[in-house]
């Protein structure tokens, strides 16, 4: 049976906060409040373990590309949120935690519980 | 400070920053792997020498070019672009102007260097400057002879000096082959000197007869000479790409791939037999490209390159090469394949380039499960002791080479 971690009050938390909770002695646990849904992943990146939780959240970066197929630029999508892991740039979405780049690779996702005003991670 | 993210919401604000918190994870791997049990040498670790500018200038002899560098050290020093922290991502390139040190005395690139050596687990680094990798691009001559003999004198004085475990190489300013051959002369018997370096962004042909004393001279020294990569966005082919990562990809193997073209075709491993050579950040999978290209067409035209006495290949196999940024590929049939090309048990030598945004760390050799221990041992230090000659015993008093 997974072990519950209190990460705190529900209200604590405002959209795009993240709270890193420890989860035994050598590892830690990101939890995150992005776009009103709660997601916690493992503070360690599969490429060569980096504290991905630590780093940015970014929107995903897309190419603009008109009709007749000629580049017009690049924008944020803002509705596909990225975990960046601040070693090297390791992209993940917040969604899944699959790195955007090659999605064989992701972070360890665990869930997320929110009983009343606590939230707790099952780990 | 407040760090630049894709919208407000998502906002991300840090108070400090300590090298030591950021690489927590690579301690683990450290005490996992037990990476504190045999010697660890970094064959290419950096320091930002551009943030003590102000230093450097201050060796530089040259009444002109010391007031011009004084009243904009831009002219001396400009980096080569802005790219590689991938707009912020790579956190430590923006935090680290607010990492504190102590004022003891001893400089802040040694208190820096030291945080993360001791976080991965490695003993000795040999360090190598940054924004001076495109020096060799200055359209003045001067001013790379100038910069070079400054940063060498700074190096030597104010930094090696105070850590037997930070090493350093002779910078050669390669356009002018007299002051190269002058400054190999002058700092090679400095403390902690343990080889010769070329940047690779240049476009002087290494087999120049001019360049032929500087070898010898090496040579006789009996330390390697290394070509360390880098990138020139403006180069008139690299220009035609438009992303970085393209330049950077293409850059820093292509500089090293001419280099090693002329150093092959111009029979140098023969001219200097006993002279060690060093292929510094461009990765491995070049490797075997150039070494199948260069056999193929020599079986047809030996004649041009008479002086050899075998395979391109079997040259490039006995020289030396780092690791980093080593590709990963998800087959690593593919990687093993490679290691097997240069021989890397004896050849391949441990590299980071930390604090770069592409740094690997000490796991990305250990972890690879085609290697035995021995052979991680040996590309994570031992080659590098017996290469570099390096005098571990303060640290492994037992320590014997294999």
């Amino acid at each position: 049976m997974a072990k519950e971690i209190l990460v705190g009050k529900a209200s604590e938390f405002k959209e795009g906060d993240k709270k890193i909770v420890p989860n035994g002695k050598n590892s830690e646990i990101g939890v995150y409040l992005v776009h009103g849904n709660w997601y916690a992943y493992a503070n360690l990146c599969p490429h060569q373990g980096g504290p991905a939780c630590e780093g940015l959240m970014m929107a995903k970066v897309e190419e603009v590309i008109a009709e007749d197929k000629t580049f017009q630029g690049m924008k944020f999508n803002h509705d596909e949120m990225h975990i960046v892991c601040p070693w090297h740039g390791w992209e993940f979405d917040i969604a899944n935690g699959e790195a955007v780049a090659d999605r064989k690779w992701s972070l360890r996702k665990f869930e997320v519980d929110v009983r009343g005003e606590d939230v707790y991670v099952l780990a | 400070m407040d760090l630049a993210t894709s919208d407000k919401y998502h906002s991300m604000s840090v108070d400090s920053f300590d090298t030591t918190k950021l690489l927590t994870n690579a301690a683990r791997q450290r005490d996992a792997r037990k990476l504190n049990e045999f010697p660890i040498f970094d064959t290419d670790a950096h320091h930002y020498e551009g943030e003590s500018i102000q230093e450097i200038i201050k060796y530089i002899d040259d009444d002109v070019l010391n007031h011009l560098a004084r009243s904009n050290p831009g002219i001396i020093s400009q980096g080569r672009g802005g790219y590689q922290p991938i707009g912020g991502r790579v956190t430590r390139y923006p935090l680290r102007k607010i990492e504190e040190t102590p004022a003891d005395g001893t400089h802040r690139d040694i208190h820096l260097s030291r945080r993360w050596m001791d976080a991965m687990g490695i003993d000795y680094i040999g360090l190598f400057p940054t924004g001076m990798l495109g020096i060799g691009l200055a359209p003045q001559v001067e001013v790379e002879v100038q910069y070079a003999k400054a940063y060498m004198r700074w190096l030597t004085e104010e930094l090696l000096p105070s850590d037997d475990r930070v090493k350093g190489y002779v910078f050669l300013p390669f356009n002018s082959p007299e002051a190269a051959y002058e400054m190999a002369q002058e700092f090679v018997d400095k403390k902690g000197i343990v080889g010769f370096l070329i940047t690779s962004p240049r476009y002087k042909p290494v087999h120049d007869n001019a360049y032929m004393k500087t070898y010898r001279f090496i040579e006789e020294t009996g330390m390697p000479l290394i070509f360390h990569s880098g990138l020139n966005w403006n180069d008139p082919l690299m220009s035609v790409t438009n992303r970085f990562i393209a330049a950077h990809a293409l850059g820093f193997t292509l500089y090293n791939v001419i280099h090693m073209c002329n150093w092959i075709c111009n029979a140098l491993n023969e001219r200097f037999p006993t002279l060690d050579v060093v292929w510094v950040e461009s990765g491995l999978s070049w490797v075997p490209w150039l070494g199948q290209r260069l056999d193929n067409d020599y079986k047809m035209r030996s004649s041009e390159i008479p002086g050899l006495k075998k395979l391109p290949s079997e040259y490039m196999a006995d020289m030396f090469y780092t690791n980093q940024p080593m590709e990963m590929p998800n087959d690593l049939d593919y990687l093993e394949m490679t290691f097997k090309f240069i021989k890397a048990e004896t050849q391949l030598l441990y590299a980071s380039d930390y604090p770069h945004w592409d740094a690997d760390m000490p796991c990305t050799i250990y972890d690879l499960p085609f290697l035995d221990e021995k052979a991680k041992r040996n590309i994570l230090g031992g080659n590098a002791v017996k290469l570099f000659n390096l005098d571990v015993s303060e640290r492994y008093p037992n320590y014997k080479a294999e």
